[in-house]
């Protein structure tokens, strides 16, 4: 007989509640677990998920029909308890906790284990059955602390009074955190935002995180952006749109930077090593520590994990979805 | 070491050249001594390490790290130093990202100088355990020999000057005195000490530069002309116990022409054309694109030097002996090198030919008429004009052969580097085979406006067919007129044509792309 879940290619079904877990093709229920692109999509009949993430939804998708899931809160399904536990990707984001019959399966969707103003911390829920990301599952993926990453930010930007620092970010997210982590430093000038933010970091502030003042970078003349940062979506680092900018200072904000020649790929000189996803040690602990009986391996360099379970006596599966990963996320 | 390794990852994602010699200045003014020599040292490609082998480092991960994820990680990185840089996983699980500042690069340096090749993996990972990752990649990449990053070292050099408001030259000029971690060039630099002194030493003189000739003509009573070789200019410096090559960027390639170093015992200084012989052309100077095949390689195989055989042909005699004949007209010093020459060994020197001519109509019709393929041009040079660095007006002028040209169309499109690098700006270009297919032909970035490069960049941004990472392919429909100074066979293009030095001459947005020109066309232009 199968098991209750299913991994399949456009997403995992859970047999006894007919649903979906981040489907990438519109299906009647879909569980979410956060908003973007390659876990969230428009067009299915009904979705469960975080009141952050159906709001998300909607300013992306216009997808109104969802039932909001609060962290902690449990819905049952057919026979299947589900429960949405905090993530730490992005704000909204969620494990999803699955009973029935007896065994409890968590899938993580995307998550790490690093502080994040944005968001509530990751929480280790002990299962049968992990469903774990992979997107950095590398031994080379090692994420610095995320405070020295933002000294190097500040400092490129104090040393270089007449230029801006142009800072590349996932418009979902990573923008918002990074803003954020600045603020924390201390830094409270102004900072631009891309036009393709503004709603974005709107909803964010909508559900109460304080990003002090934001200016669009849109309209504004070269010289008042002197000396501050500008944050923009990654594609826009080396686009026309960064010629209205101020002999700008190409940075990056993504785990991928850690690779000099990934870095030098997309052209630019600050490379920071800030990423909303697992690093290997923190993908590795966090096994160890749910301690499940079997990990299934979503996305990612799941080869690397396999091979590590196997030789931790870990009994592990890599599962191959479509569709997954969007670099721009790192 | 974390100074070093921070200058180090700077160069390698600081695009624009002042960047680097930013970068370059500061941490010579900043570092402390001898860092800063050795780094200097290491910079320039004078570091004179035994290079440990990369056999060696992977013994050493493996030792580590389980090989099965060692060797994903190498498949993902690519890179091997910096593969074992970020893995690398500390001695009692200390903190893998902190370089705890116990090691200094003097320090990497004495060891790395001291160690046996068999001692070398442990000796490694002794170190490997007090750095961060960019202090492991700088280690790894100082152990195997050759940093990587981009720079010359007469950027180097130009860096260290400009930290110390020095003339390049004149560093140049001591360099040669000196040996890492040049202590008395930080000295003199510094003011605690005066100049070293650079006598007996081979050191690198400034090349004498011309200017393009723009006038219609000039008096040949005033000027001598002279044939412009298509090799790479080049500097022989010898004082008689030693002899070096210098490129015109002062870069010191004697241990890529040995042939040619071990050929000259003399105490003097010669400016010449390094040129290599082709079959094709029975033993004379062959195109520049046959001694490209010897450029840019450490080391030199005997079967290199045997296929691609070297020589000099000299233009001008620097110094004989102790006396220096820069200040001597130029006629005076082509009496000195035409009775030099004929003592040196005939394979390897041979002397410039000057070109005879009545007048300057004369000239300009054996200029025309010059077929051979190692020609680019003529020189013109001022009879009484002394030897002087850089480019003075007036002085020499190069009057070029007349670029070739074809009518080309764009294929593809890439973005550029620096102020361009929102711009598509790199353009891939082909002409027509017998099928009616479309090759590419070669690769341009430059020779148009400003202006044009907007209209470029907006063509290739709307007339987009498929897009290949960064690479952009557009329709077919844009007639570049493309100029070159020569076009060769080759075997790394598909076409089996390389251009060489190809820019964009005019957008022919008059000329329908199927009356470009063929492949055909073009190989009969090969020279």
């Amino acid at each position: 007989m199968p098991h209750w879940i299913e991994p399949h290619p456009t997403g995992i079904y859970v047999r006894p509640a007919d649903a979906w877990i981040d489907p990438s093709l519109p299906q009647e229920r879909a569980l979410v677990t956060h908003g973007h692109a390659d876990h969230a999509r428009g067009g299915h009949g009904h979705v469960w998920a975080t009141r952050e993430t159906l709001a998300i939804m909607a300013l992306r998708y216009g997808t109104a029909s969802g039932t909001a899931v609060g962290y902690g809160e449990e819905v049952r399904m057919g026979g299947v308890t589900i429960r949405y536990v905090p993530a730490g990707h992005v704000l909204g984001s969620a494990q999803i906790v699955l009973g029935h019959a007896g065994e409890r399966v968590v899938v993580t969707g995307d998550y790490k284990r690093r502080p994040d103003p944005t968001c509530l911390p990751f929480e280790p829920i002990p299962c049968d059955i992990f469903v774990t990301e992979a997107t950095f599952g590398l031994p080379v993926f090692r994420h610095p602390d995320t405070g020295s990453e933002m000294d190097r930010l500040l400092a490129a930007l104090h040393t270089h009074p007449d230029r801006c620092v142009l800072v590349g970010a996932y418009a979902l997210g990573k923008a918002q955190r990074v803003i954020c982590e600045l603020r924390a430093r201390g830094h409270h000038d102004p900072i631009y935002i891309h036009g393709a933010m503004e709603r974005m970091c709107a909803l964010y502030q909508d559900f109460g995180i304080d990003m002090g003042e934001l200016r669009p970078a849109t309209g504004v003349p070269a010289r008042e952006m002197r000396g501050h940062i500008v944050v923009s979506p990654p594609s826009a680092l080396n686009d026309r749109w960064s010629r209205r900018l101020p002999d700008p200072i190409t940075a990056m904000a993504s785990g991928w930077m850690r690779v000099r020649q990934r870095a030098r790929q997309k052209n630019v000189e600050l490379p920071l090593v800030i990423s909303d996803h697992a690093d290997w040690e923190e993908l590795t602990d966090t096994i160890r520590e749910v301690a499940p009986t079997e990990t299934w391996i979503t996305h990612g360099r799941e080869e690397a994990l396999l091979h590590w379970c196997m030789t931790h006596q870990i009994r592990a599966r890599a599962l191959a979805l479509v569709g997954r990963e969007d670099e721009d996320e790192g | 070491m974390r100074q070093f390794s921070q200058l180090l990852d700077g160069l390698v994602y600081t695009r624009s050249r002042n960047g680097k010699l930013d970068l370059i200045a500061a941490y010579m003014r900043e570092a402390p001594d001898p860092d800063r020599g050795w780094a200097l040292a290491a910079l320039t490609g004078n570091l004179d390490l035994k290079a440990v082998k990369s056999s060696a480092i992977q013994e050493m991960i493996r030792a580590r790290v389980d090989p099965v994820l060692f060797e994903m990680s190498r498949d993902y990185v690519g890179d091997l130093a910096e593969t074992v840089a970020l893995l690398w996983p500390k001695r009692d699980d200390q903190p893998p990202e902190i370089d705890d500042g116990s090691l200094s690069l003097s320090a990497v340096i004495e060891r790395l100088h001291g160690v046996s090749r068999a001692a070398a993996p442990q000796a490694l990972a002794q170190m490997m355990d007090h750095l961060d990752s960019s202090g492991r990649f700088a280690l790894l990449k100082l152990a195997t020999g050759g940093l990587r990053v981009g720079i010359s070292a007469r950027l180097a050099k130009t860096g260290f000057a400009q930290a110390f408001r020095l003339d390049v030259d004149d560093v140049e000029q001591v360099w040669h005195a000196l040996s890492p971690p040049y202590a008395a060039l930080f000295d003199w630099a510094e003011g605690r000490s005066g100049r070293p002194d650079p006598e007996g030493t081979p050191y690198f003189r400034p090349f004498m530069l011309a200017h393009p000739l723009e006038a219609e003509s000039v008096d040949l009573t005033d000027y001598a002309a002279e044939w412009k070789w298509d090799g790479i200019r080049i500097q022989i410096v010898g004082t008689g116990r030693e002899t070096r090559l210098y490129s015109r960027a002062g870069d010191d390639i004697s241990g890529s022409f040995p042939e040619i170093a071990e050929a000259f015992s003399g105490h003097a200084v010669l400016d010449g054309e390094l040129l290599v012989r082709g079959d094709v052309q029975g033993g004379e100077a062959a195109s520049f694109n046959a001694l490209q095949q010897r450029l840019g390689r450490k080391a030199v195989t005997g079967k290199m030097m045997a296929d691609y055989p070297a020589f000099v042909r000299l233009y001008d005699l620097l110094i004989e002996g102790d006396e220096d004949l820069r200040p001597l007209a130029w006629a005076q010093r082509r009496a000195r090198l035409e009775a030099f020459a004929p003592t040196l060994d005939p394979t390897r020197f041979d002397l410039s030919q000057v070109i005879e001519a009545d007048s300057f109509e004369a000239l300009a019709d054996i200029r025309a008429g010059a077929r051979d393929a190692a020609i680019e041009g003529v020189m013109l040079k001022r009879r009484d004009s002394p030897y002087v660095a850089g480019r003075k007006a007036a002085l020499w002028y190069k009057w070029k052969r007349d670029p070739l040209t074809a009518d080309c169309v764009m294929m593809y499109a890439q973005r550029g580097h620096g102020k361009r690098s929102s711009f598509y700006s790199d353009y891939t270009f082909g002409c027509w085979t017998e099928d009616g297919e479309l090759l590419p032909v070669g690769k341009a970035y430059s020779g148009f406006t400003d202006e044009e490069l907007k209209w470029l960049d907006r063509f290739v941004r709307q007339n987009t067919v498929a897009r290949f990472g960064p690479v952009r392919e557009v329709e077919k429909t844009l007639v570049l007129e493309v100029a070159f100074d020569s076009i060769h066979d080759s075997k790394r293009h598909k076409s089996g044509l390389a251009m060489r030095f190809p820019r964009i001459a005019r957008i022919r947005k008059d000329k329908p792309a199927h009356e470009a020109d063929t492949v055909e066309g073009l190989k009969k232009l090969v020279s």
